[in-house]
């Protein structure tokens, strides 16, 4: 790998000012980035570390909400949010495989906003905050394509907060070899309606299903979405599956996520 | 370069580092410890699994600075005191859990990590948690075997396959 400088920050302040020269890239679990580096996709002059920082771990539960640190690991996720927000859990229990769960984090999901990763369909789906050193920005401003968001240079996510609802559900077709979703949908219930986000799919990244919301507020039940179909047009196509399969899959997974919320 | 102090299967070492030395290099490279392998190198194949304060990581993907101070156990670290051969690793010869080897090391770190938080795991359960450890020789089935009879489990009704 090519040489770069590593930062360990102690606190979120230290890292925010080591964040703030030209060149610096906030690494979290790694997972993604460190593979990233090394097949020279990335070349970060500094990397600020940020699994050190006490103040981004944790989960925490109060008035119908759950704040994930946005270094917290999947696997505590999956062990520390089922109590508060089993859907949630749920979906952070199938990302990747066990050993990517110990260092794979919330924060560094969402910074990536990988089309097929799991997070930005709970993030969108729960209707979350995402919190920054800076600025509270709602989901639904949040995801601006693959991988694109509206983080500026130097921002870091430090907190998750989701409110929770009724029921919620995430099922994904995975793809065999790298686990990520070839489509995943997560759907979430509220007394206020149900949103729907789908993950995977489409070359725009994560997306709302418009017509599967509307359908399920009136009936919260895998029938209620039976011949719904999305356009094909802005789906992603490549060996794993076509641009047509996967947005049959779509309806498949939104069903199978109703069934799995109950 | 930063020097970099952990313990690993419990004796404190410590080794020159950059930023950038992975895990895995600081073990076969600053160590020696060659038992720790190398396969795909992007955190998919698993042959690189140590446990990190009891953790299963793939140690290709997590810098050596960033582990500093922790409890490392590689394969090295398994055998039982007299240098004969763990539970899990007796299981997986005695099924016949590994044909070329070079997955091994990182399946048996992974069954420990399995078995501890876990020590009477279904079937589903072991070939669920593997996922994240590629074999390209034997198939899985006698590897699952393998785990399963080292959890203590009764194997006989799970076939033959090369034994």
């Amino acid at each position: 790998m090519y040489d770069f400088e590593l930062v360990k920050p102690a606190s979120l302040a230290e890292a925010v000012k080591a964040m703030g020269d030209d060149g610096a890239q906030a690494l979290a679990g790694g997972q993604t980035l460190v593979p990233t580096m090394k097949q020279r996709l990335a070349s970060p002059e500094r990397l600020v570390s940020l699994t050190g920082i006490a103040e981004l771990q944790g989960v925490s539960a109060a008035e119908g909400r759950v704040t994930i640190g946005a270094a917290t690991c999947h696997a505590d996720v999956a062990a520390k949010a089922a109590a508060h927000y089993p859907g949630l859990a749920a979906l952070a229990g199938q990302i990747g495989d066990p050993a990517v769960r110990n260092r794979g984090t919330i924060g560094g999901s969402l910074a990536n906003n990988d089309p097929s990763a799991c997070y930005p369909a709970a993030a969108l789906g729960s209707g979350a905050t995402i919190v920054t050193n800076t600025r509270d920005i709602a989901a639904d401003d949040y995801f601006q394509g693959m991988f694109a968001t509206a983080l500026e240079e130097g921002e870091i996510i430090t907190a998750v907060r989701f409110p929770v609802p009724q029921a919620a559900g995430y099922v994904k077709f995975a793809q065999p070899a790298s686990r990520f979703a070839l489509v995943g949908v997560f759907v979430a219930r509220f007394a206020d309606g149900v949103r729907v986000a789908v993950t995977g799919a489409s070359n725009n990244g994560v997306f709302r299903w418009a017509e599967a919301e509307a359908a399920l507020s009136g009936d919260f039940s895998a029938d209620a979405v039976t011949g719904l179909t999305v356009p094909a047009d802005d789906m992603i196509a490549d060996l794993h599956g076509s641009a047509e399969y996967r947005a049959h899959l779509v309806g498949v997974m939104t069903a199978r996520a109703v069934r799995a919320a109950g | 370069m930063t020097k970099v102090t952990m313990t690993v299967n419990g004796k404190t070492v410590s080794a020159d580092t950059e930023g950038r030395t992975l895990l895995s290099s600081f073990l076969r490279d600053g160590l020696g410890m060659t038992g720790t392998h190398i396969g795909c190198d992007t955190s998919q194949c698993g042959a690189c699994l140590v446990h990190v304060d009891g953790k299963a990581v793939k140690s290709c993907s997590v810098f050596a600075q960033e582990v500093a101070g922790a409890q490392v156990r590689t394969i090295e670290g398994m055998a039982n005191a007299d240098g004969s051969l763990s539970v899990i690793q007796q299981a997986f010869q005695d099924h016949h859990g590994l044909q070329c080897g070079f997955c091994t090391p990182g399946m048996v770190m992974s069954a420990a990590a399995l078995l501890a938080e876990n020590p009477k795991p279904t079937e589903h359960e072991v070939r669920h948690y593997l996922e994240g450890n590629l074999c390209r020789c034997t198939g899985y089935h006698n590897i699952v075997k393998a785990v399963l009879a080292a959890s203590g489990q009764d194997v006989s009704g799970l076939g033959v396959a090369a034994e």
